[in-house]
């Protein structure tokens, strides 16, 4: 019995502490800017001129769009290009392939910040700073070899028979793979579209170079832009860091079991 | 006109092409032109800046105009002789091997607690992993607020206890470990899931065997749980210790590498050195030195992780 209310008061303690930064943000954004009093203070009432103001200074709205075609793009890429790559390495396992495997997988622990340098500078060279398309395939670069380690193992658990069935009928395997395999892959596609996709969605170390623009920036890198800007103003900050939040934490909060599921998923299987 | 004309070959050529066509589509080869794109892709963004990052390395460039000179192993030599070096990397190795032990810690911790049959339970998980899909940079820029010396929520409770206010993010040492906790009450929800995992996967029998035979709580953990925990205490200290020598969001939003370069790391240096101070040879010596780190580093714990792995 004292187990049982010592371990329900631990636990109510311990979600205390994890609720504090939120409990603290969003108490923030709430209060106006004139209010001097402890961030831990409760707000008097809701004054919503500083979701107002962050939404028209940290140009949110503009940012929210480039984020939806970034992460869109790189993740349709990355899934196809990946299933693409998966299918003649699980079915065709050649020595030569397997090597091709072997680097595929290898490039999953090159840190992409070490190659920074080159990489700008190659990204300069081909006039891609700016443009959606560069930092489109940089992300789906940097994502595939996990995207193509996921998909390949994954491919491993779909029976040869099928491919068989489809060749008995007269499809090329062009045609099985697009026909007969890709619509199984459902199950990890989801996987990779909510790992690499919370992954995209709140970069900043690439978005920050490949992106710098006013009008191409994502939401992490306006945020940043703006906080720089009205750092003292911290109630217009919070309403920012909110706002930039609350897209994937509204998504998260409807489809949890999802999300832990599938990034516990890739985490493990990475 | 003449040149228009089809050439009397072409018709017989035409036959034949299709043909062969044909043939090498239905051959098994035909299906690696599958992998083309992704490795056309790995070859252009991955494997030739690389290697172009050695040859910027050796050479003495601002980062811009077209004036290389080439300077040897001026940039490595200079390196060593770099006193922000030393801190730089004891940051990063803080970064990267303190989050580690925090995360797994206190994930295994508050995955112990929750594999029971408790109240709360899926809430106290929501909750804890909520931080993971959160952009690290917001994350920091929260954690500022809680941290500043002007008004900030730490300070409010340290005059409340009567306490002077301490400028907590001023000292570069213990800004390090303040961004580092930072990072692991992000992080520590996915090595809490990947333990629960771990546990789930524990053969009910195995306990039931271990309590006929005796054993009280900490002796079934000691010899049940945890080795056969092996396999997710690889994956964690893995996914950690690469994801903490990497940092560099919540780093930016909390000090950005300050006072003066205190909590610097790897990745915020090269950040400076290239875009601020213009030394683009400097910071790609530096962006290999970071690799070497992480590839030695990673690959070693997977190698030596592996082996001691436990199969059911």
């Amino acid at each position: 019995m004292i187990g049982k209310i010592g371990g329900r008061m631990a636990m109510l303690l311990v979600l205390a502490v994890h609720l504090v930064p939120f409990y603290m943000l969003i108490n923030l954004s709430f209060k106006p800017s004139e209010d001097n009093s402890s961030k831990w203070q409760p707000a008097r009432s809701l004054y919503t001129d500083n979701f107002v103001n962050a939404w028209n200074n940290a140009h949110i709205g503009r940012a929210l769009y480039t984020n939806i075609v970034v992460t869109f793009c790189s993740i349709a890429l990355v899934v196809l290009i990946g299933a693409l790559a998966a299918y003649p390495l699980d079915r065709h396992r050649t020595r030569w392939n397997q090597f091709i495997y072997g680097l595929c997988v290898s490039c999953l622990i090159v840190p992409a910040l070490t190659i920074l340098v080159p990489l700008y500078k190659f990204i300069v060279d081909i006039g891609g700073i700016n443009h959606y398309w560069a930092t489109i395939l940089i992300q789906v670069t940097f994502s595939l070899p996990l995207s193509i380690f996921l998909l390949t193992g994954f491919m491993g658990t779909v029976p040869k028979e099928l491919d068989e069935a489809g060749y008995i009928d007269g499809c090329n395997r062009f045609a099985i793979f697009f026909r007969i395999i890709l619509p199984l892959l459902k199950p990890i596609v989801a996987t990779i579209v909510i790992v690499i996709g919370v992954q995209i969605w709140n970069d900043y170390q690439f978005s920050v170079f490949f992106l710098q623009k006013p009008g191409v920036q994502t939401i992490p890198v306006a945020l940043s832009m703006f906080i720089s800007q009205f750092h003292s103003n911290v109630n217009w900050v919070a309403a920012g860091c909110l706002m930039g939040m609350l897209p994937l934490t509204v998504l998260y909060l409807f489809l949890q079991k999802y999300f832990i599921k599938g990034m516990a998923d890739g985490a493990v299987k990475g | 006109m003449p040149s228009q004309q089809p050439s009397p070959v072409r018709p017989a050529g035409a036959a034949v092409k299709p043909g062969y066509i044909r043939t090498f589509f239905r051959s098994s080869s035909a299906l690696n032109l599958m992998y083309v794109p992704a490795l056309f892709l790995f070859g252009i963004f991955i494997v030739y800046p690389l290697i172009k990052g050695v040859q910027i390395s050796f050479t003495e460039w601002d980062g811009y105009s077209q004036h290389h000179t080439w300077v040897g192993l001026k940039k490595y030599t200079q390196m060593f002789h770099d006193k922000k070096i030393g801190t730089t990397v004891r940051n990063t190795l803080i970064y990267g091997i303190g989050s580690t032990l925090f995360q797994n810690l206190l994930g295994l911790a508050y995955a112990l607690f929750l594999d029971r049959k408790i109240k709360g339970k899926g809430l106290m998980r929501t909750i804890v992993y909520l931080p993971v899909i959160i952009s690290p940079l917001i994350m920091g820029y929260i954690f500022y607020f809680f941290f500043q010396y002007d008004g900030g929520a730490l300070n409010d409770i340290w005059t409340l206890l009567q306490l002077e206010p301490i400028d907590w993010l001023a000292n570069g040492r213990r800004a390090v470990w303040i961004i580092t906790l930072v990072n692991t009450y992000q992080y520590m929800g996915v090595a809490m899931i990947i333990y629960l995992g771990g546990l789930q996967s524990v053969p009910k029998e195995y306990y039931e065997a271990a309590q006929i035979d005796g054993a009280r709580w900490w002796a079934q953990f000691r010899n049940v749980t945890w080795p056969l925990l092996a396999p997710a205490i690889t994956v964690n200290i893995v996914l950690n210790i690469i994801g903490g020598l990497k940092l560099f969001d919540v780093i930016v939003a909390m000090t950005n590498g300050g006072p003066g370069y205190a909590s610097q790391s790897l990745s915020t240096m090269m950040y400076n050195l290239y875009f601020a101070r213009q030394d683009a040879g400097y910071a790609a010596a530096l962006g290999n030195l970071m690799f070497a780190i992480i590839c030695v580093i990673s690959l070693s714990m997977l190698f030596l992780l592996r082996r001691k792995e436990v199969r059911i």
